[in-house]
């Protein structure tokens, strides 16, 4: 644990100069030490004092850049505003009008690469916390709010499907249902969230949050089917023909990919899809009270170098891993993971074996997995993603002692949908083709978006995709002859 | 929320649980499956559809109580209800018009061969049933299987009914008689399908098996039910649960399904006291 994330107090201005701005304020969260033998969430959050200080740094710009960063373009200077005057539920509301989960947001965003990088403080080194008071706000609203929503067109007589209850399902349907439409979700699992409950681990994103955020979207007057895989359960066309007059598609990444190395198939080696879903959907973590099984790794390799693999790697050190290694083929620079997600693992003792590549995994006589065949990389020139390509080191080879092995190295399309959907045209890699304004796919009626569509990105991105698609679904149905 | 219409134990920790699923009952084909749990707590149970019942809405499955997870299952009282039941799941079995057919089903994987017999017969196949179990006691559904076959043949390892020996001596049986078999379905334990597709094999015969790997979600996203047929990755849930049987990597499945004995065996300590 560094000193400066102890909890800390508000930080105040340097004395002097009268145009001195306070620095950016911390957030308290659990030391490291103890963390990492918890699925408790790391951090707190803002005191209302430290969110009201963090908002007086904001410089209320006329034109706000932040806001051109943000994929659902939160007014963030407006409820920014708000929270430094104190209006915390006026905060709640003004972010609220643009995002339909804006405690989710506020732990999961990118904000580093959106809003905050935009900021006109970041030229000096540091933008103002938008994340931070995005969840602040979204926390406060929760707990002490009258639980008030927001105003509804009146009822349109219109019906949509969504299909998929993740981050680009949930905020289409939130959006649609605020226009006046009536809309059913269909969900395969038996939860509401997607990714944000099979994927995202506790630690990171408590479930009770997300459950509060689908109950909000349930007020609205969404509507959820569980266990309905569409595709399987029924199709795109038989929703169309049942009397739903439109479908947004927003059924994610869902097909893990493996590597194809030798072993892959042994006791032991988890996509991490499989990995996280027993821990955080199935409540692995919790097993025997909870009848999914996992097994807890001594010592667990992580290959992949994005977030899924650190939330993989941080959840084996809470179910009890010596040790926890992340295996990447490429440098830090390469990774993809978010700079704050990469430094809490640092802090939890993860261990990087980077410009590493995995050749082999090794079996015992039971078929488990009782190390890990690897190769050293260089970087070499640069490739077609821009970054410099690794490249093996001959004779380079050398085994890791580990017993568990996790794969994060992405996921394709899940084909159930593109398989049932006659007349859904589809990339090469599977995806489905849709307009990226709107969402249209070359079905009529039939819209999509998030990773469904663009490959593996973030949850903010696909809540972005969702909204425009809920927009592009409010014209096409205006457009049509009035409902019933 | 799906209620239990119908219990029975059909043979020794042997459960039929029939489920009011309307939706589930009017599109499922035989071949697929569901996925079950029962409560908050519970594990994602995959079980492959054994009867449907289109007019009362109903689906019926049959397992057996070897796990926590199944034994709670099967505690499930008529009246009670299952809390989540997804389906139908995998690829329906292709049924189509090929001549004579032989249905194979050892144990419990007789639940899972009967509906595809059902249907072969249905479709205008001759079909040849050979049902098996360690004793006469395990034997499920052989009056079932009798109506839907042109000729059923029974075996028990002990000899304890009709006659002792293996489905594989029966099959080799039929084999022998010379007669044109188009197809054989193959669906039991993991040694029982190795060993039918080894005689099969030699004989030149196409032979379909079931796989019941261990899986989570049943729609591809976890991986879990990851199976080697022919040196490809493929997922038991999408892209099966029927594969070639010449071309399963059997060790790699018997090896798979092994993966969480010992937390069975601390599962069933844990809930041994409540369920009995």
């Amino acid at each position: 644990m560094t000193p400066e994330n102890a909890n800390p107090s508000p930080a105040p201005a340097p004395a002097g100069g009268k145009k001195q701005r306070p620095p950016r304020q911390k957030m308290p969260e659990q030391p490291a030490a103890e963390r990492v033998r918890n699925f408790n969430e790391v951090p707190y959050g803002y005191s209302a004092d430290l969110a009201q200080l963090e908002a007086s740094r904001c410089l209320q710009c006329k034109k706000p850049a932040c806001v051109d960063g943000c994929p659902v373009c939160v007014d963030i200077p407006g409820f920014i505003k708000k929270v430094a005057e104190g209006d915390f539920l006026g905060a709640a509301r003004t972010l609220k009008a643009d995002n339909s989960l804006p405690a989710v947001c506020g732990r999961v965003c990118p904000q580093e690469e959106q809003c905050e990088k935009l900021c006109v403080l970041a030229k000096k080194g540091e933008s103002v916390a938008v994340g931070r008071l995005e969840r602040f706000v979204a926390d406060y609203e929760r707990e002490r709010g009258t639980g008030e929503l927001p105003p509804k067109a009146p009822p349109s007589g219109f019906r949509v499907a969504v299909v998929g209850s993740g981050p680009a399902g949930l905020t289409c349907a939130g959006e649609l249902v605020k226009k006046g439409h009536r809309v059913t979700v269909f969900e395969a699992l038996h939860k509401a969230g997607g990714v944000l409950v099979y994927g995202i681990p506790e630690f990171r994103l408590p479930k009770a949050i997300v459950g509060a955020e689908v109950d909000y979207l349930r007020r609205l007057g969404v509507e959820i089917e569980f266990n309905a895989p569409v595709g399987k359960s029924e199709t795109v066309d038989e929703l169309l023909a049942s009397g739903f007059d439109a479908v947004f598609i927003g059924t994610g990444a869902g097909l893990p990919y493996f590597m194809g190395i030798p072993g892959e198939n042994l006791i032991g080696v988890y996509s991490a899809n499989e990995y996280l879903t027993r821990s955080n959907l199935m409540k692995a973590y919790l097993f025997p009270e909870y009848a999914t099984p996992i097994i807890r790794g001594r010592r667990v390799a992580t290959i992949g170098g994005g977030n899924v693999a650190m939330d993989a790697a941080r959840t084996a050190l809470r179910l009890g891993a010596e040790k926890s290694i992340i295996v990447y083929r490429r440098s830090r620079q390469e990774m993809p993971a978010r700079i704050e997600e990469i430094h809490h693992a640092e802090e939890e003792g993860l261990e990087f074996q980077l410009l590493t590549a995995p050749v082999r995994v090794l079996g015992d006589e039971a078929g488990r997995v009782k190390g890990l065949e690897c190769l050293r990389m260089e970087l070499g020139e640069p490739d077609a993603s821009g970054r410099r390509r690794p490249v093996p080191i001959k004779g380079s080879e050398y085994v890791l002692d580990v017993d568990t092995v996790v794969v994060a190295i992405g996921n394709g399309p899940n084909p159930l949908i593109p398989q049932t959907t006659p007349g859904l045209a589809t990339g090469k890699h599977g995806n489905i083709t849709a307009d990226e304004a709107t969402g249209q796919t070359s079905k009529p009626g039939v819209f999509a978006g998030g990773d469904i569509v663009t490959g593996a990105a973030t949850v903010i991105l696909a809540m972005g995709a969702g909204r425009r698609a809920a927009t592009a679904i409010d014209a096409y149905l205006r457009a049509k002859k009035p409902a019933g | 929320m799906a209620k239990v219409v119908a219990r029975r134990e059909i043979a020794p920790q042997t459960v039929l649980l029939e489920l009011e699923a309307p939706k589930i009952a009017a599109k499922r084909r035989p071949g697929q499956f569901v996925i079950l749990k029962k409560d908050e707590a519970g594990e994602r149970i995959p079980l492959t559809i054994a009867m449907a019942d289109h007019a009362r809405g109903t689906i019926t499955v049959i397992f057996q109580m070897v796990g926590a997870g199944t034994r709670g299952l099967g505690a499930v009282p008529v009246g009670g209800e299952v809390m989540d039941v997804v389906g139908p799941l995998g690829k329906p079995t292709d049924i189509h018009k090929v001549g004579t057919v032989v249905s194979v089903g050892g144990g419990i994987g007789t639940a899972v061969a009967y509906p595809i017999a059902e249907a072969m017969k249905a479709m205008g196949n001759r079909v040849i049933g050979i049902i098996g179990a360690r004793n006469k006691d395990l034997l499920i559904l052989e009056d079932e299987f009798r109506k839907v076959a042109d000729e059923l043949l029974v075996t028990t390892d002990d000899g304890s009914y009709v006659r002792k020996g293996f489905v594989t001596d029966v099959l080799k049986e039929v084999i022998a008689r010379g007669a044109p078999i188009a197809e054989v379905l193959a669906i039991g334990p993991v040694p029982m399908m190795k060993a039918v597709c080894k005689v099969t094999k030699e004989a030149g015969i196409k032979t379909v098996v079931s796989l019941n790997p261990i899986m989570i979600d049943g729609t591809g996203m976890c991986g879990g039910c990851r199976v080697d047929i022919g040196g490809q990755t493929k997922f038991a849930c999408v892209d099966g649960p029927e594969f070639d049987g010449h071309l399963v990597n059997w060790d790699v499945l018997g090896t798979r399904l092994s993966a969480y004995k010992a937390h069975e065996q601390e599962a069933c300590r844990l809930h041994g006291a409540e369920k009995r």
